[in-house]
């Protein structure tokens, strides 16, 4: 079995084990009741979702400075799961959302910067898949992932720079002891499948690559069409 | 005056010294932009342009040109002022920034969260008669997630401010 499994175990023991002791042993928070459960899927979800582009905007650094395929396809293995991390985040948001502020959406600070994200970092995926050339292709991802992440600070710091709908980051003080523990352990368990979800990525991008290589010689085709 | 092979240098993937230049070059000017962009977006100015909400006090500041806009209005729920209607419809209460309290009367199902004591962002405009109408109305919480067990003893003031209503900022 290859290694980089290990993380996806390690991601899935500890996160039947959040998830167990958040629906069981975690009190219902006191105004909202049970709906407050999906915390502990939604903020280790965002939490990574950031972490992530923060990788991808190093490798894209490293990609621009080395010219190295390996920082590309980290580059766009970090991008990818980023976007489905963002995908997750807005999604679990949205479904705590209407039970708790009573509305799917609002343009907020942090809902509209989530959301540019999404739309900046998918953009980048699809431009890829328009470049044949590998140099000019690893280029641009890497010069549009650094811009793109301009976004990312401002909805960190979004909602406590500008008024917004959504609260400010929570602490281990504003939060009940049994509440932080869960939240902790999905964090890591969102963190370690991610980890695998790049690694596994960049194998499949690495083997397209190796794929897009192999060009058959004209000749044998003039053969196999005789 | 053999010099046909220069000509090729000025295609930058057959030269790896001019590649690498250029990324370079590349990567220091988008870490360039993404810097002037950010610096632009936090420390521009742009929270006094762009309110997601009003405040009570600011709405009352604004006046007659606040009537018939549409806006948003944030502000705590002054506890114990919540009247329902009869028609199960018709909700009058009063929301607060510590400072100002603005009456207003929405017409929507508010969530379960909705009580004295909470924040809301409520979309809908000032009424001639000083009453915020609206018929959007926005749950806004604070950070706090507590067992059901404990106690919240927390002033009209440190709700306001733990729900970031306070208008002292700018």
């Amino acid at each position: 079995m290859k290694k980089m499994h290990a993380f996806g175990l390690v991601g899935l023991a500890l996160i039947i084990v959040g998830s167990i002791y958040g629906l069981t042993a975690s009190p219902p928070e006191r105004h909202m009741g049970d709906v407050s459960r999906i915390l502990y899927v939604h903020v280790p979800t965002a939490w990574n979702c950031l972490l992530i582009y923060l990788f991808a905007f190093g490798f894209a650094i490293a990609s621009l400075w080395t010219g190295k395929q390996r920082w590309d396809i980290a580059t766009t293995a970090a991008i990818e799961t980023g976007v489905v991390l963002n995908i997750l985040l807005l999604g679990t948001g949205m479904i705590f959302a209407k039970p708790t502020w009573g509305i799917w959406w609002d343009w907020d600070v942090r809902l509209t910067t989530s959301l540019i994200a999404l739309i900046f970092y998918a953009a980048i995926l699809a431009l890829r898949t328009f470049i044949d050339d590998p140099n000019r292709r690893a280029t641009l991802t890497a010069v549009t992932c650094i811009i793109s992440f301009v976004d990312v600070p401002l909805i960190y710091f979004g909602v406590r720079w500008w008024r917004s709908l959504h609260q400010i980051q929570s602490s281990p003080e504003t939060m009940a002891e049994t509440m932080v523990f869960p939240m902790r352990v999905n964090a890591f368990a969102v963190l370690f499948i991610s980890i695998w979800f790049m690694l596994l990525r960049a194998r499949i991008e690495r083997s397209k690559l190796e794929s897009d290589e192999v060009v058959e010689p004209p000749v044998r085709r003039a053969m196999a069409t005789a | 005056m053999d010099k046909t092979p220069v000509a090729s240098v000025s295609n930058p993937s057959s030269d790896p010294a001019a590649g690498v230049r250029t990324r370079r070059i590349l990567m220091v000017a988008s870490l360039g932009l993404a810097l002037v962009i950010f610096g632009y977006m936090a420390f521009g100015g742009l929270g006094d342009e762009l309110i997601y909400y009003w405040s009570p006090t600011e709405l009352l500041d604004a006046g007659e040109t606040a009537q018939s806009a549409s806006i948003r209005l944030g502000g705590l729920v002054v506890p114990q002022s919540i009247v329902r209607g009869d028609d199960g419809l018709t909700l009058d209460f009063r929301v607060t920034d510590g400072d100002t309290e603005v009456p207003v009367r929405a017409e929507t199902v508010p969530p379960a969260m909705f009580r004295g004591g909470i924040g809301v962002v409520l979309e809908g405009s000032m009424g001639a008669d000083g009453v915020f109408d609206t018929t959007r109305l926005m749950v806004k919480h604070d950070n706090e997630y507590k067992a059901p067990d404990t106690e919240d003893n927390r002033s009209i003031k440190e709700l306001v401010k733990s729900m970031q209503f306070e208008t002292t900022d700018t």
